[in-house]
């Protein structure tokens, strides 16, 4: 089989998920010889015109985005969305929640309509996603296990169960005992618990589970004397998006 | 002598964010030669205010992944003076190591892999790797040790984890720490000083222009400043941060989704080649060496040698890196917990050096210490008047050369700055109504 073409698009982002895919230093020659970097602005000035698999970062907040995005689609086999801005809209999507015009006249002034902007969205919400890789930034662990299922021609696995569980295989102190407001018992896993690791607590940067235990996690968050309402606020940082859509927490 | 010439560079490459190069000449008079910002804004404000002072940091972080170190640090600087939250020596250092891995990651990447290729005059690192080996090697160990600073003390590099107001969640061991500063001794240095030498070697291939500009950076009488400071100025001298607006009076052009600023000229230079001008004299020893070895003296007005007085800071780094860590072991770690107690609430003002220039975060915290208003000024934006300034000088000198290596020129032009577009988009910069 020859190498996959492979091609990497930043849209609205910090662009921190494509430097962390930088950040393994010691496989990234190896790397190179499993795949054809064929597209990528940071670090080339070659563009090409189709790719096997095309990664892409940040989230569409403007016509120019749309458009783009339509483009890479039509000329990819694969789309991968890397990185929550990707995946939901991430932390951009928080200006959704306020209304758009009074944000850009405070900004702008009387220039308010010379940079054309729209509500933060996910790649999905606009072309079809094949694969998702969550995290603010992107979890490396995941990132590689992607990278490596499709160079091989096999189908990523999901993780849909909450970063508790990793966190405990990992025998952390869980940081919920030591006062903290950690998410992690509604976020989902697949980054090796890093922040309670670091004692630290989880921001919900990838995002909720699909299958949230609401009796339990209200009772959780009571038993530490936190109100569901500031886990719901928390949990909007990264995820304005799936917050205002899709999950409801009941008794709010 | 009547000359045409019509540049556009859609989204520039090898730089952080969309931008386009346009020039525009009609009978030998320059109409235009500007940087075009074209990045959607990202509306930082929307999402600070009513946010609590946890969080601050932990969002403004999320402005740039490049500079996301220098964010949270300035974020939490600007919360701690606003709250009154004193922090250890300890935390300090410890902080200083950070900043020190982060702008060596960063001035590496950028010299050795988004420059260097424009000077052996290829398209990007990747063919560098058949023909240029080593090099590539020694750049890759050189941020893999940046990113090892960030993944001790800090969690990760992107986006750090432990960095919290008054403090962290977690201190290394000494042992992570005394590892480290073996690597930064037995590999680092080294790796450092063969990198210096292939730029040296390749120093021919820096454009030669000049254009005297104002300097601005950070200063202090002690140290390099890189953590803190007063705001220095190649004009007029010291300023106390808290006059930071009154210096960078920044205004909306219709080129640009980033604001400009300018001080006592038309524009301003920041980033490396600006510290170096102001605050050379205080360089460890084998960073000035470095310097003189790669043509570097102060002043120099060689926007092109920006990435030069990058590769200087690497050494520099590396060397306070080590020295701080020598006195952390001397004194012995001690298990701090960050310090969160609020002494009082209002306004506070911070800077911090971030790779690509001065960096300064304001927030105004109400009683409960929730933010009501916030603004960020970032250096890419300071920047952009001075890039233009440089094109609308070069172009006319460089006329006679011919579309393609004026074209390449501008871009090195660009790139020599190090522009973090993202970071210029931010828009923090709003006065809340309440
Ligand atoms: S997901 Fe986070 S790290 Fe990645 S681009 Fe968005 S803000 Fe940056
Ligand atoms: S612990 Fe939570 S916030 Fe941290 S990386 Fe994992 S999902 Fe993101």
């Amino acid at each position: 089989m020859s190498k996959p073409k492979v091609a990497f698009f930043d849209f609205t982002s910090c662009e921190g998920c494509q430097l962390n895919k930088l950040n393994f230093e010691n496989d990234l020659l190896d790397m190179l010889k499993l795949v054809d970097i064929v597209e990528f602005r940071e670090a080339m000035d070659d563009t090409a015109d189709e790719y096997d698999i095309a990664f892409i970062e940040g989230s569409i907040s403007s016509p120019t985005c749309v458009e783009r995005i339509h483009d890479i689609r039509r000329r990819t086999k694969i789309l991968v969305a890397l990185g929550q801005c990707a995946v939901s809209g991430g932390i951009n999507a928080m200006k959704n929640d306020q209304p758009s015009d009074w944000v850009r006249e405070e900004v702008y002034g009387d220039d308010k309509y010379l940079f054309p902007s729209l509500p933060a969205m996910p790649v999905r919400a606009v072309v079809k996603v094949d694969y998702e890789v969550r995290g603010c930034p992107m979890s490396a662990p995941e990132y590689l296990h992607v990278l490596k299922s499709l160079v091989l021609g096999r189908k990523p696995e999901i993780f849909d169960h909450a970063v508790c569980v990793e966190c405990k295989l990992k025998e952390n102190e869980c940081v919920l005992d030591k006062g903290m407001f950690c998410l992690g018992p509604v976020t989902r896993a697949g980054c090796d618990a890093l922040c309670p690791s670091f004692g630290q607590y989880c921001t919900g940067c990838r995002g909720p589970v699909s299958n949230i235990n609401k009796n339990g996690t209200i009772e959780m968050l009571k038993a530490h004397g936190f109100s569901v309402t500031e886990a719901m606020k928390r949990m909007k940082l990264f995820n304005t998006n799936d917050m205002e859509k899709s999950i409801s927490w009941g008794n709010r | 002598m009547s000359r045409d010439l019509s540049i556009n560079v859609h989204h520039i490459t090898r730089v952080e964010g969309h931008g386009n190069i346009v020039v525009d000449m009609k009978n030998g008079v320059l109409n235009k030669a500007q940087l075009d910002i074209v990045e959607p804004p990202r509306f930082f404000e929307a999402m600070m205010k009513g946010r609590s002072y946890h969080e601050a940091a932990i969002i403004t972080s999320r402005i740039c992944g490049i500079c996301s170190l220098g964010h949270q640090i300035a974020s939490l600087k600007a919360t701690e003076a606003a709250l009154g939250l004193e922090i250890s020596e300890q935390t300090k250092k410890l902080r200083k190591i950070l900043v020190h891995g982060a702008t060596f990651q960063s001035n590496v990447l950028h010299a050795l892999f988004l420059a260097a290729p424009d000077f052996l005059n290829v398209g990007s690192v990747f063919p560098l790797v058949e023909t240029h080996k080593e090099v590539v090697l020694a750049a890759l160990r050189l941020k893999r040790l940046a990113n090892d600073i960030g993944d001790i003390i800090s969690g990760r590099a992107v986006h750090p984890i432990t960095l919290v107001p008054g403090g962290f969640t977690r201190i290394p061991t000494e042992d992570e720490l005394f590892d480290l500063k073996m690597k930064l001794v037995e590999q680092g240095l080294p790796d450092v000083n063969f990198a210096a030498d292939v730029l040296k070697s390749l120093a021919g291939e820096i454009p030669v222009f000049e254009r005297e500009t104002e300097y601005i950076s950070a200063h202090s009488e002690d140290e390099y400043a890189l953590y803190d400071g007063d705001i220095v100025t190649s004009d007029t001298g010291i300023h106390p941060v808290e006059e930071y607006l009154n210096i960078t009076n920044e205004f909306i052009v219709p080129h640009s989704s980033s604001k400009h600023a300018k001080f006592s000229r038309s524009s301003y230079l920041v980033g490396a080649l600006a510290r170096f001008n102001n605050n050379h004299a205080l360089l460890h020893p084998p960073a000035k060496k470095v310097a003189t070895a790669l043509g570097l003296e102060a002043p120099n007005y060689n926007p092109y040698m920006n990435t030069v007085a990058q590769m200087v800071e690497v050494v520099h780094c590396i060397v306070d890196s080590i020295d701080l860590i020598d006195q952390l072991l001397e004194d012995g770690l001690k298990k701090e917990k960050p310090n969160q107690q609020p002494t009082r609430y209002g306004r506070g003002i911070a800077l911090t050096e971030v790779p690509r220039g001065i960096l300064f975060h304001d927030y105004t915290y109400n009683r409960q210490g929730i933010i009501e208003k916030a603004n960020c000024i970032i250096p890419t934006g300071q920047n952009l008047a001075n890039i233009d300034n440089d094109m609308r000088k070069l172009v006319p000198e460089i006329i006679d050369e011919g579309k393609e290596a004026i074209t390449k020129k501008l871009e090195m032009l660009v790139r020599a700055y190090d522009p973090c577009i993202s970071c210029s988009v931010h828009m923090l910069d709003v006065e809340f109504i309440e």
